[in-house]
């Protein structure tokens, strides 16, 4: 009886598991499939293709528009990521090794930008930005994303710091080392993974933002991935260019979604530290 | 030596902290005294003051409201559904013997996708023309031209793209369960349901409010959704939506910012509503 019972629990799991996995694929697969579709098959309302094609994935390339996008998102994600990392490792250190007055007021602080509504403050960014030329720059989109992922990034990385042992340090510096060399030779190499893990969270999020790029820039200059694909009108006013902008899709999700499944412990590890253990 | 270390604390905190006032705290109080301004740029270059008149006006139109009304719904319509379903996975997460890594290898995959390609997948799969969800259930509806199916694809397509870090989170708060308590009540007698409601949900309890207050806020201001979908037609405009209207594609500074004043205020009212109403552990001392 009981092992019958074993079995049915180990069925409905292995079921439920294979659900789970289907309703997470489910999209990308049919993005992917449409964007394999030759463009007469499109309307055919079949999730996969007939005959597969690689004329959108031409077509995207040879449109001006999209491979300036993915420039731009590469180049200002990975700015704004190192930067935000970066600051962030100086404040983790800080909260998780040092005792001072008003650390649980910057813990509010970041909890507070963390809860922020972009909506707001995106009024005064595009009319700052204006004045100050930042308006489709870089730079413009740099320092927005760079602010709303501190606390992200200070989050994960603390829940990283505390799991060091830090008495490695206190025996560096007993040794004779200097507090920067022991920080640089005993516990950089220890906080690595983590910051790897915290870097990729960051960078999602900055690769990922839709209302602050659609906002604050206009031109191929500075507009990203997003934004292109959402804007993207393809030669005719009238049709949705489906099967290109599937085809840019897939192109933006797929390295994306590797780098995530290739680090994928440490990513969860990095999120529900963050946000659990606070 | 204290004092040294005050000192060095906020030193290596400084930047982080001004990074973030830069971009959040003092164009708050920008938006505020850009709400006080009549200021068009399409019409004037130079604001005029007009005290509240921007709040009366949104406040007293009906486009405000339906968007609050759209928002607070999708959010906590999704909200329920993500509770749900996150759980579900979590607890599937948790147990899982076999396959445990694919499976926490797929559940990530929603989240590493733009919600921007995320919200076209699923506008492409509900299109009459190019999707399959209508052949697939042998019916012709066009989901995003009518108010009600619209709002199920937008939440659906949320409800898709968050769930997972719903699941993590809740997984996390499950994963701090000693095993010990579990197996002494199966001992005990405990049946598996009474188990769940007795021992597991009220120490999950502090996960699950976090998760939720965190999904809440974020629900709350969603907007790429709700622009790739519908841009807002057939009434299912949200609050960001609307502010985005305002400020970018209007042009109209001064309104808009008495929009991101308003949508500023919700947000500080759902977060306290949390912290108070429900004891979020989120201030907990360290």
């Amino acid at each position: 009886m009981a092992l019958r019972f074993a079995r049915t629990d180990r069925l409905l799991e292995s079921l439920g598991g294979l659900l789970a996995i289907a309703y997470a694929l489910l999209p990308v697969i049919w993005i992917v499939s449409l964007s394999l579709k030759p463009g007469y098959e499109l309307g055919d309302a079949r999730f996969f293709p007939n005959t597969l094609s690689l004329e959108h994935y031409r077509a995207v390339f040879a449109d001006p528009q999209f491979p300036a996008a993915l420039l731009n998102s590469v180049g200002i994600a990975s700015i704004a990521t190192g930067l935000s990392i970066l600051i962030a490792i100086f404040a983790a250190y800080a909260i998780v090794r040092l005792e001072f007055r008003g650390k649980r007021w910057i813990f509010y602080c970041t909890l507070a930008v963390a809860m922020f509504p972009p909506v707001s403050v995106i009024g005064p960014l595009f009319e700052l930005w204006r004045t100050l030329e930042l308006f489709d720059t870089w730079p413009g989109l740099i320092l927005p994303y760079l602010s709303f992922t501190l606390p992200l990034a200070i989050w994960t990385l603390t829940a990283f710091f505390r799991e060091i042992p830090w008495d490695l340090e206190r025996a560096a510096r007993v040794d004779g080392a200097t507090p920067a060399q022991a920080f640089r030779l005993i516990i950089l190499p220890l906080v690595v993974p983590g910051i790897f893990a915290s870097a990729i969270l960051v960078f999602i999020f900055a690769w990922n933002d839709f209302l602050f790029a659609a906002s604050l820039t206009s031109t191929d200059r500075a507009r990203t991935v997003p934004v292109a694909i959402a804007f993207f009108t393809g030669s005719s006013q009238f049709e949705l260019p489906t099967g290109s902008i599937a085809a840019a899709s897939v192109v933006v999700t797929i390295p994306v979604t590797a780098l995530v499944l290739v680090f994928q412990r440490r990513i969860i590890a990095g999120l529900t530290a963050g946000a659990v253990k606070g | 030596m204290r004092r040294a270390q005050n000192l060095k604390g906020w030193l290596l905190c400084a930047p982080a902290l001004s990074a973030m006032a830069l971009v959040t705290a003092y164009p708050v109080f920008y938006a505020v005294r850009l709400s006080l301004y009549r200021y068009d740029l399409r019409h004037t270059a130079d604001p005029d003051f007009v005290a509240l008149r921007n709040y009366f006006s949104v406040l007293s139109s009906e486009v405000w409201w339906q968007a609050l009304w759209n928002t607070l719904l999708i959010t906590t319509v999704s909200v329920f559904f993500e509770l749900v379903l996150g759980f579900a996975l979590a607890l599937l997460m948790h147990r899982a013997v076999f396959g445990r890594s694919a499976l926490r290898s797929a559940v990530l995959v929603p989240y590493a996708i733009i919600t921007v390609v995320a919200a076209l997948a699923w506008k492409f799969a509900f299109d009459p023309t190019t999707g399959f969800v209508n052949s697939l259930f042998g019916i012709e509806r066009a989901w995003l031209n009518e108010h009600w199916s619209a709002f199920a694809v937008i939440i659906f397509s949320e409800v898709w793209k968050t769930t997972p870090f719903m699941a993590l989170l809740l997984l996390a708060g499950l994963s701090l369960i000693p095993d010990d308590v579990l197996k002494a009540a199966k001992v005990d007698g405990a049946s598996a349901v009474q188990r769940f409601r007795l021992i597991t949900l009220p120490l999950v309890k502090p996960s699950i409010l976090v998760a939720l207050l965190f999904r809440s806020l974020d629900a709350f201001r969603i907007f790429d959704s709700v622009y790739v979908l519908t841009r807002g037609a057939h009434g299912t405009e949200s609050v960001s939506v609307i502010g985005y209207n305002t400020l970018i594609v209007r042009l109209n500074l001064g309104l808009g910012s008495a929009v991101s004043v308003l949508i500023f205020s919700c947000t500080l009212a759902i977060a306290l509503l949390f912290i108070k109403g429900f004891g979020t552990p989120l201030l907990r001392k360290d």
